[in-house]
């Protein structure tokens, strides 16, 4: 049917007109997000091409390599960790950020600039500094704990603390971005709540816990369910700080991906192991369309 | 009620709930803790190599290992192709953006909701997710190792596309009548009523995909093997990376330098970016 803008011009005519204005983004959307999501499930189904032999059917033979590659559970356990560690972390951090900055505090501007500058940085040249700060003997880390009168400690080369070590980079990135958010609803709000709550007298904490936390609900989960996407796909500074090791100690799944598929080029198993992460993905979303999405507004 | 009392339940008023001096000065040590590992990269980078991890006032300042980084790897040819890659990443997404943006926005045609949830599949789904399978897309044309093929999965843009179509919707089409009125054709009305109201939304989308295609590492690094394709993020991976005992003091400098567009840009419009980020992120 068509609109009451219509300016003559018959249904169909309307239809075809919408569509020549789609067709250049949706082809490509098709061509290198929806083809590639369907194949990738196609492709985890068959064996890699190697040579002159082509891709074989070979079941669920990718999958049972997967269920029985220790690496592969070793990130799953460490992107569990990562996430668990970076989402409450920067997201926590984000909220008191975004509280400071709200105020009228000494400083104010420049406060914000400090915690937002690392999120314009690219993550590549972020892990660069981090890895001068982490150097074992001279890194500026190091320098600190030796005045401290600690012993030495090669933070990115022992399996005990990699992972935390790449954890702390990926929420220091983060904690910036996310406090815009933060910062932007609290700003929003009337100021007639914050006297209401001076003429009753509630005590700071009982205003934060009873006023702006819960009006603060529908940004945290919108918030939150981007701090877990992220967790998934944050894997560019293991390139220059740990490159996974020692030893898996600090892999994620998208960098065992990416080993898989471009180090060792089993691009068949790769693709098993993207279906996995599409399906995490894909869960996240459906979580946040049917669960969150109905219960969170206030309005 | 007398003026003055007025003026003092004002200031009550106010100062209800001001942070205290334990708050400013918790907050002034994390953002000290914040930016500490920037302010020493820039130590770093300008200033002689003895002086990296010594910290004396009276150290000379130098921009020879900028000279050295620059000498040793061929940034210039990185710079272009950022600069090249980001340009034509954001032309083409608002190009095709536009033009999807106004048919789900205006047009009713069968079809129509399947298709935007199509659209938004890639909000979750982004292109560097399947990365495998785009890379033999780009092995069958051909394309590996070109600007063309780092760009070509971002060019269709969902977030871009979802925020013109909010934007259109709002406005008002008593607007898009009068300009049809006059003769308009549809293009015409698009180029001439819409893209103009729709202005901070592109500054928006703008500021975004710019910065998030120059800090982008993971596809271009699958995508490209050689300098001449290769963006910066990826060249200063592969020039931090070589074992040749390049030292911290020119990694660092030639990290400062890789940021500094962004960086400089950021600290002249922060309010642009910040806004932008935000209104791009809350949808």
């Amino acid at each position: 049917m068509a609109t009451p803008l219509a300016p003559g011009g018959s249904v169909s005519h309307r239809a075809v007109h919408a569509w020549l204005l789609l067709l250049p983004a949706m082809v490509l959307l098709a061509a290198f997000t929806h083809w590639p999501i369907v194949s990738t499930l196609f492709d985890s189904f068959h064996s890699t091409p190697r040579g002159g032999k082509p891709a074989v059917w070979v079941g669920l033979e990718n999958y049972q390599v997967m269920a029985a590659d220790p690496v592969f559970w070793q990130a799953v356990r460490n992107n569990l960790w990562f996430a668990g560690a970076t989402i409450p972390l920067s997201v926590g951090l984000a909220l008191v950020m975004a509280l400071w900055v709200n105020e009228r505090i000494a400083g104010r501007a420049f406060l914000r600039m400090a915690y937002f500058t690392p999120t314009v940085l690219p993550m590549i040249a972020v892990a660069n500094i981090w890895l001068f700060f982490y150097t074992p003997q001279y890194g500026l880390l190091e320098q600190i704990t030796g005045a401290l009168g600690l012993p030495s400690h090669n933070w990115l080369g022992s399996p005990s603390t990699a992972l935390g070590a790449v954890t702390v980079v990926a929420i220091w990135k983060e904690a910036g971005f996310f406090m815009i958010f933060y910062l932007a609803a609290l700003q929003g709000f009337s100021p007639s709540l914050r006297e209401a709550a001076a003429i009753e007298g509630a005590s700071r904490w009982y205003f934060f816990r009873r006023v702006q936390w819960p009006l603060l609900m529908p940004t945290t989960l919108f918030v939150l369910v981007n701090a877990f996407i992220n967790a998934f796909r944050t894997v560019d500074h293991l390139f220059i700080l740990t490159r996974g090791g020692p030893n898996n100690a600090s892999t994620l799944l998208l960098y065992h991906l990416y080993e898989v598929g471009f180090s060792f080029w089993d691009t068949a198993y790769a693709s098993a192991i993207t279906v996995v992460l599409v399906v995490v993905l894909v869960c996240v979303a459906l979580t946040q369309f049917f669960l969150l999405d109905r219960r969170v507004h206030y309005k | 009620m007398n003026p003055s009392s007025a003026t003092t339940r004002g200031v009550q008023r106010l100062a209800y709930n001001e942070p205290t001096r334990l708050d400013a000065l918790a907050a002034w040590l994390l953002a000290l803790l914040w930016i500490l590992p920037l302010v020493y990269a820039f130590w770093t980078a300008f200033h002689p190599a003895e002086y990296a991890t010594r910290f004396a006032l009276n150290a000379p300042l130098t921009l020879d290992n900028f000279r050295r980084a620059w000498e040793a790897a061929p940034f210039a040819r990185y710079f272009l192709n950022t600069t090249l890659l980001v340009a034509m990443i954001l032309a083409v997404q608002l190009v095709l953006a536009t033009l999807a943006a106004y048919a789900f926005a205006r047009y009713r045609f069968r079809g129509r909701n399947l298709l935007f949830g199509l659209v938004l599949v890639q909000l979750m789904i982004m292109p560097d997710i399947v990365v495998v399978e785009n890379y033999k897309s780009m092995v069958r044309l051909g394309l590996v190792d070109t600007l063309l093929a780092i760009g070509l999965p971002y060019f269709s843009s969902a977030l871009a596309i979802f925020l013109l179509r909010q934007t259109f919707m709002g406005i008002p089409k008593e607007l898009d009548e009068a300009a049809r009125v006059e003769g308009a054709s549809a293009l015409q009305t698009l180029w001439r009523v819409y893209v103009p109201l729709a202005r901070p939304v592109y500054t928006a989308f703008a500021l975004v995909s710019v910065s998030y295609h120059w800090n982008n590492f993971l596809w271009p690094l699958i995508v490209t093997n050689s300098p001449h394709a290769r963006p910066l993020t990826v060249g200063l991976q592969v020039f931090s990376s070589v074992d040749q005992g390049v030292d911290w003091s020119v990694i660092t400098a030639a990290t400062v330098m890789t940021s500094a567009p962004l960086l400089v840009a950021f600290l002249l419009f922060q309010r642009q970016f910040v806004q932008s980020f935000m209104r791009a992120g809350i949808k």
